[in-house]
């Protein structure tokens, strides 16, 4: 695909976590749980709300095709404010520094004063339905140039249990929300931005890291397609990926309009009863539902079934839109008989709803509201594909194609928080705030200063040890040892099953300290560590791991090894150095300096032969 | 809008609720449009329970309530009942919720129920529990019930609301949706959401019990104080003038020795004191302690088991009907709306 003929225009907002002691709104920490620990549930129901305009939004009324019940899981690391049952405290300060941190080193323009807003969410992850969100900083760039729009503040959602339980623990967690311009024109080009963002979040020090704590929506169009939202794309590989398809399936779906203005299709503007046609189908679905509705589609035989990305059809985008009536999907002649439907009982079907050859007829099975509602969905989808590619928000499914979530929102979403009082962001606030060294360019100073190579660095650089690294080597620990320790050694001793979150990271330089000051032998350092994990303190760990050895007693070591060995060193001489470094580290491993040993062990030698 | 002239005919006044109101950005306040269209298009369910004549008698928040407007409502209930509303629902404000309530309630004799409904979130939100709490009103004021009631929700689900006797109901959280609590009984019933079934236990006044009749004077020269450690008795002082006073007093119903004086002063002066307490549940009584016995000598009476805003209530009302000191203090012993239980009932 050439994309900058296709006309790709898109965009990122990246969602990052932030790693506050309390949440955005509450005094609560941003702990996550475990489902498990709940300590009580409770339920809701959520409906749309006129706006201050009167409207209600197109998103939010897509939600409310059925009256939906929200379960809840409180904590005891929850409070009234996830429950929708207090006010909101004040904007937390930490969260907002953070923010203004970010929009510094983007080079922004910060926000005279800091507005909360609601955001209408009612799919259940909101208990309030909706989400505080707060712009921070307008306009700046990123190293490359791609320009930032805003930076705003946000309250993280719930997370969804399972079908419509939603668990508290995640609610309120402090979000940085950055937006960029639609300026990126390839998918790589995409992956690039999404990559120096995520770099300049970290670079800040103070954001949640691991699975989830940062989420990508992608916003993409194509010349003559639609703007469409991605939600929660969350692994950085996949972003180029996401765009490939995206804009494959908006091609794809502009070939199928075209088709179809061919064929001079159309939709048949009411659903047709046919319940008592399948009175005695063998279809387990049809025959349990006590309503099915038809939909009758001119001209759209075989493109319902035709595919626009991986995995997706025409049909699983109404699917997906009928879905939203509570129906699980639905049938349709492009891919019957199979499911259980004969033959036969297609061709009855076309038969009474007068559908010809050309023609594909869509079923739909379920209690009678349901199934009318659900036929008027893919029949409003049908009539969008006449049209080209929906203003659609959509979220990403395994692989990097996506599904139909809603229509893009409105204008009608956003109003006033009115129980959280503005906060100013004054000249010497916003003066005041100090700008984190880039990990970009840590890594750099790391080659540089510290001689490591360009690969340790940036790991080093983007490793969340890295200021405990650099603490080490200001205390003297080498550079290479240092890193080791902190990237290598702490990983392995984790996969042994060591809860190396035990250690802090003054626990960890002092071992660094005393090994490169020869006071530890470094071989010993994993036993040491691991001792330290287990509750010892650092001077019972290396007396019971790593009894140091006195130069007197590593003598006495050698010398006895090297009499036993008499009639060996006569034969290889000095050759005999390796093997017998082997058999004295046996004895001696941890307990002294390697360096030591061997220089010990050649002079014994040397005496001998 | 059109309603559908089948079905029986309630009436909704508006004190400044939430159940239809918007908020208006430039002023930040609730605006006062409050017809019958824009409740139905607020809570279209409404609509297929009863037709709705509505009227709007104040647009306030409820901490600025006042007797007065007390007794404006009160009429406008009248007229509704006696032009046939099978019910009424007065929506409110919920931190004075129950002063009104109660005092409806005793200015008030009422065949039909008298719903007072609230919420504890604002409309505008998706979660507000406006809707939940205005369906069930709607359904307990068509139900068999015959007295003044509040509606609220029961617990933070949006499974049912409680229906409390406007005499023994308090607002005991500052935020959460089943803020309203029933204080020495069992809530009169509940309202199932969203079935909107009404079950009522055998405490209710049943449906057309008694004739509609009004008694709409009130004495506002009534005060209400609670007693704290060390409080100047010139606090008591400041009272001289009013014709009622209720304290909320300590335990069974105590002020300091220090305050007797300035007590006498008030008696002697011809206020009424009532006595209440401020551990709201329990009954009062000033025979087991020497200080009680002081203020019984004094003339204080003992307001049994009455919440101390709904003694301040009542004893404006019963000073609004009589001047008879011997009345007055029968009066306010003596239960007239289910505010005063015969028995301290096990379990509260």
């Amino acid at each position: 695909m050439d994309f900058e003929k296709l006309g790709l225009k898109a965009g990122i907002e990246i969602h990052q976590q932030l790693n506050t002691k309390e949440k955005l709104f509450c005094h609560c920490p941003t702990a996550l749980r475990d489902f498990e620990e709940r300590t009580g549930e409770f339920f809701r129901y959520l409906r749309a709300t006129e706006s201050e305009m009167g409207e209600i939004d197109r998103a939010a009324k897509e939600e409310m095709k059925v009256m939906r019940r929200f379960t809840y899981y409180t904590y005891d690391t929850t409070c009234l404010v996830e429950d929708d049952e207090e006010p909101p405290a004040p904007l937390n300060p930490e969260a907002l520094s953070i923010a203004l941190t970010v929009a510094k080193m983007t080079g922004m323009t910060p926000v005279e004063q800091v507005h909360v807003m609601r955001k209408l969410v009612i799919d259940g992850s909101n208990t309030s339905g909706f989400q505080r969100t707060a712009l921070v900083a307008l306009n700046g760039s990123i190293p490359g140039g791609a320009r930032i729009e805003t930076v705003c503040l946000e309250e993280e959602a719930a997370q969804r249990v399972e079908g419509d339980t939603f668990s508290l623990d995640r609610l309120g967690i402090p979000l940085v929300e950055i937006t960029t311009a639609p300026d990126m024109h390839t998918p790589e080009q995409v992956q690039e931005v999404a990559r120096t963002i995520g770099m300049i979040l970290r670079s800040t020090g103070c954001v949640k890291r691991g699975i989830g704590t940062i989420r990508q929506d992608i916003n993409i169009s194509i010349a003559k397609g639609a703007r469409v939202e991605i939600k929660g794309v969350q692994e950085l590989d996949l972003i180029d990926e996401v765009v490939r398809r995206e804009t494959a399936r908006q091609v794809n779906l502009l070939g199928i309009r075209d088709e179809l203005h061919r064929r001079d299709a159309s939709v048949n503007p009411e659903p047709v009863v046919v319940t008592s046609l399948f009175a005695d189908t063998k279809s387990t679905i049809l025959k349990k539902a006590n309503f099915i509705a038809a939909v009758v589609l001119r001209g759209f035989d075989g493109l319902m079934g035709r595919e626009i990305q991986p995995g997706r059809r025409l049909g699983s985008e109404m699917a997906d839109y009928a879905k939203k009536c509570g129906v699980g999907g639905i049938f349709h002649t492009d891919e019957l008989p199979a499911y259980g439907v004969t033959a036969g009982e297609v061709a009855r079907l076309r038969e009474f709803v007068g559908a010809g050859e050309g023609d594909c007829v869509v079923l739909v099975a379920a209690s009678k509201d349901r199934a009318l509602c659900a036929a008027t969905q893919v029949m409003r989808r049908a009539a969008l594909a006449l049209e080209g590619v929906p203003e659609e928000t959509r979220k990403m499914l395994e692989e990097g194609s996506t599904s139909y979530m809603r229509p893009l929102p409105g204008a009608a979403r956003m109003y006033p928080e009115t129980d959280v009082l503005p906060v100013p962001v004054s000249p010497e606030r916003w003066g005041g705030i100090e700008l984190p060294e880039l990990i970009s360019a840590k890594a750099e100073r790391f080659v540089a200063d510290l001689g490591l190579d360009v690969a340790l660095a940036r790991q080093v650089a983007y490793s969340e040890k890295a200021r405990a690294f650099e603490r080490a080597v200001e205390g003297g620990v080498k550079p290479t040892l240092a890193a080791r320790t902190l990237l290598g050694t702490l990983r392995e001793l984790s996969r042994e099953g060591v809860d190396v979150d035990r250690l802090d990271d003054d626990a960890i330089i002092e071992v660094l300290t005393r090994a490169e000051s020869g006071t530890l032998a470094k071989e010993a350092i994993p036993g040491v560590l691991s001792a330290m994990c287990g509750g010892s303190r650092i001077d019972d760990a290396i007396r019971q791991v790593a009894p140091a050895m006195s130069e007197e007693e590593l003598v006495a070591l050698i010398r006895d090894i090297l009499s036993t060995r008499a009639e060996f060193i006569q034969e290889r001489g000095m050759g005999a150095l390796g093997p017998l470094m082997g058999v004295v580290m046996k004895e001696a491993r941890g307990k002294a300096d390697g360096k030591l040993i061997s220089e010990l062990l050649k002079r014994e030698l040397q005496q001998m032969v | 809008m059109e309603q559908n002239p089948d079905l029986p005919e309630l009436a909704i006044l508006s004190t400044g609720g939430t159940i239809a109101s918007r908020i208006d950005y430039r002023t930040g306040a609730v605006t006062s449009q409050f017809d019958a269209d824009d409740i139905l298009r607020a809570i279209p369910r409404l609509g297929e329970i009863a037709q709705f004549r509505a009227h709007q008698i104040a647009s306030i928040l409820s901490e600025n309530m006042t007797p007065s407007l007390w007794i404006d409502l009160v009429r406008s209930i009248y007229t509704e009942i006696r032009n046939g509303a099978k019910g009424v629902i007065v929506t409110h404000g919920t931190d004075t919720m129950s002063f009104t309530a109660s005092a409806v309630s005793f200015m008030l004799e009422t065949p039909v129920p008298v719903i007072f409904v609230g919420s504890q979130r604002s409309a505008d939100r998706p979660s507000s529990d406006n809707v939940m709490n205005a369906l069930c009103s709607a359904s307990a004021a068509l139900s068999d019930l015959g007295e003044v009631a509040v509606v609220m929700h029961a617990s933070t689900n949006d499974d049912r609301c409680a229906v409390h006797r406007a005499t023994k109901v308090r607002k005991m959280h500052t935020s959460r949706r089943d803020a309203f609590a029933s204080i020495g009984m069992l809530p009169l019933g509940y309202v199932d959401y969203p079935s909107l079934e009404v079950s009522l236990g055998d405490d209710a006044v049943r449906r057309g019990g008694t004739e509609v009749a009004l008694h709409d004077t009130i004495e506002e020269k009534v005060g209400l104080v609670t007693f704290y450690p060390g409080m100047p008795a010139d606090v008591l002082s400041r009272f001289e003038g009013c014709r009622g006073l209720v304290i909320a007093g300590t335990g069974l119903g105590h002020v300091s020795t220090a305050c007797i004086g300035a007590l006498r002063d008030l008696i002697d002066g011809g206020c009424h004191v009532v006595m209440t307490s401020q551990c709201l549940h329990g009954r009062v009584c000033d025979r087991v302690y020497d200080t009680g016995r002081d203020l019984l000598a004094l003339g204080v009476i003992e307001g049994e088991d009455m919440l101390p805003e709904v003694a301040l209530v009542k004893l404006m009302w019963v000073l609004g009907q009589h001047d008879d000191a011997g009345e007055v203090r029968r009066l306010m012993r003596t239960n007239l709306r289910g505010e005063i239980r015969r028995c301290s009932c096990n379990g509260f």
